[in-house]
């Protein structure tokens, strides 16, 4: 029995006989969000050395003001991911369901808390179309949404004629999302709250419920979840159409954070967001990951960006750490996935 | 088989003239099966004999053209896998059909969660983790699998035996009439095919009836109660380990014999 009692344990599980080095791979491998979270502690030290100003609550508050947007359309493509896909419409798709309740509001169509929910609306309808075609037409997620993201912004542009609508143009409510919470010395607003409040329910939701489940099979043995009976086109429409409703929900929290609408909001947030979720631990090749390495590797980005302001250093040194530091998270993971063999 | 009469009435399932074909291709021309309770009934063919075309008809990965299946005296038809798995008839695929990033528990009960209600009552109802990996011990245990003793490991870091003795639980499990087992040995190394062999000697012994589809003749002989034979299409016969030897076995299954 001595040799089996050993025999259940995987090669790098085994508490006695393996490396500290297997041992940290095993940890990471068992929990994605763990490398995210030593990086962001580590950047946070380091910048907070470098000047002291980083760690004072006006920084913290600016870190999570510009973070909140960016990591709201993370976790989108965090499920998308999740699956095998990617979202490259994520920005379009937010920006479209942004001008239209804009529009709808400014010129009085609609009342604005209705404009507000037929932008979620429209976000959602966004994330319908890229997961019919991506589960019903089958086309690569890849393809379906570089398609997505011309035609959506073709739309916008349609629509708006590329001019920007002022937050003083709108009624109050478009705006709310900017309101100013105050939090023990924090200066959050509305839309961080929002935001968090998108996590707690995707995290209860993938990590707590049998769709969660079904999202992971889904990601890493398609066929092995449709021979255990899942219905994989629904799986993944479901996931798209989520993702969509985040997508119109971040745009409303976009507009209270300019302080208006504009057609060029946040036009490199399909890179942001992918950014964010690779950092974040989850793996590109899906069943693999979470949202809360999706939040820290959003808040490492940003802090970056932030961190490297602080010490004096110009912007372009921002965007040539965090292309290493994709690199180096892809590379990671397939370290860390190692562990299987 | 002169017993058959008395034999037929007492099937668990029991196929007549099934019938295939894939464009001018004759998969399977009129065979007969029939299993009985507890038994194990191995079928074994050369490539291209028909196996597969057989047992993915008997559940539901494929419509037979022509032919009757008859799942405890009553008429049935799969249209779907899911149509087999309804009526108790599960299939533990040769590809395994396991998520290997997720663990053994959410593998045993992977699109069939068990739920209890959670902060929004009937809607986006908890998974009941505790639960699961209880009854998925209690599955593993039934079957005499003692090597796996954590249902929260993740199922990349097992072994090949031991991730196919999952799949034997998990099929034995849920499957309340049948369980059919396509080239469960395949892939194995000598002490982990003992492991799955064991876990379907535990599976009949508890009286639920076992497909088996191997090349694996020693494996055959050592579990089967009847050998199915497959040549060309149709059957060439059934046998039993102890009316024929291995070698007359293989005999009949290339054609160098006839029954």
């Amino acid at each position: 029995m001595t040799a089996t009692q050993t025999s259940t344990k995987g090669p790098a599980a085994g508490r006695r006989g393996a490396t500290p080095v297997q041992r940290a791979q095993h940890i990471l491998h068992e929990h994605t969000w763990v490398s995210p979270l030593v990086l962001l502690v580590l950047s946070i030290a380091v910048f907070t050395v470098l000047n002291p100003a980083f760690a004072q609550p006006r920084a913290i508050s600016l870190l999570l003001q510009q973070t909140a947007v960016v990591a709201a359309l993370a976790v989108g493509q965090t499920l998308i991911i999740l699956t095998g896909g990617i979202d490259l419409s994520v920005g379009a798709a937010a920006i479209l369901a942004c001008m239209s309740s804009a529009l709808l509001a400014t010129n009085g169509v609609l009342p604005a808390p209705l404009a507000i929910l037929t932008g979620v609306l429209i976000g959602a309808i966004c994330g319908l179309v890229n997961g019919a075609l991506v589960s019903r037409i089958k086309l690569p997620p890849f393809i379906v949404t570089l398609g997505t993201l011309s035609v959506f912004t073709a739309i916008t542009l349609m629509l708006t004629g590329g001019s920007t609508i002022q937050g003083t143009a709108m009624p109050d409510w478009m705006t709310a999302a900017g309101t100013r919470v105050p939090f023990f010395g924090l200066d959050l607003n509305v839309g961080i709250i929002v935001v968090g409040l998108i996590y707690v329910a995707v995290g209860y939701a993938l990590g707590f419920t049998a769709w969660g489940r079904r999202v992971f099979a889904v990601g890493d043995a398609p066929e092995a979840a449709r021979l255990a009976g899942i219905s994989v086109n629904r799986v993944l429409l479901s996931v798209y159409l989520v993702a969509g409703l985040i997508y119109g929900i971040a745009a409303w929290v976009l507009i209270g954070r300019a302080g208006a609408a504009s057609p060029n909001g946040v036009v490199d947030a399909n890179l942001a967001s992918i950014t964010a979720v690779v950092i974040g631990g989850t793996s590109l090749f899906g069943g693999r990951g979470g949202v809360i390495g999706t939040v820290l590797g959003a808040l490492i980005v940003q802090s970056f960006a932030i961190g490297l302001t602080l010490v004096g250093l110009d912007d372009e040194y921002r965007v040539l750490a965090v292309g290493i530091l994709v690199i180096a998270a892809v590379a990671a993971d397939q370290w860390i996935r190692k562990v299987r063999s | 088989m002169t017993d058959t009469d008395t034999k037929q009435k007492s099937a668990v399932l029991s196929a007549r003239g099934l019938r295939k074909t894939f464009g001018k291709v004759v998969g399977l021309n009129g065979v007969d099966v029939d299993v009985f309770p507890g038994e194990v009934l191995a079928i074994i063919g050369d490539n291209g004999a028909g196996k597969s075309t057989l047992i993915q008809c008997l559940t539901g990965a494929l419509v037979p053209d022509e032919g009757t299946l008859e799942l405890d005296g009553e008429l049935v038809s799969f249209k779907r896998p899911q149509d087999a798995k309804d009526v108790g008839i599960e299939t533990v695929y040769q590809s395994l059909a396991m998520s290997p990033a997720l663990d053994i528990a959410s593998n045993m009960f992977l699109g069939r969660e068990i739920r209890r209600p959670g902060p929004l009552g009937s809607v986006l109802r908890l998974l009941d983790s505790k639960a699961m990996r209880d009854r998925s011990m209690e599955a593993l245990q039934q079957l005499g699998i003692r090597t796996i003793q954590n249902p929260s490991q993740r199922v990349e870091t097992l072994s090949g035996g031991q991730r196919q003795a999952i799949a034997v639980a998990r099929a034995a499990a849920f499957g309340s009439k049948l369980v059919v087992l396509d080239e469960p040995t395949a892939a194995l190394g000598v002490r982990e095919s003992g492991l799955v062999i064991d876990a379907i000697k535990a599976l009949r012994d508890r009286g639920l009836p076992v497909i088996l589809i191997s090349h694996n003749m020693p494996h055959v002989w050592e579990i089967a109660d009847r050998i199915h034979i497959q040549r060309l299409g149709g059957r060439a016969g059934v046998i039993t380990p102890s009316s024929h030897d291995m070698t007359e076995g293989v005999a009949i299954m290339t054609g160098a014999a006839t029954l």
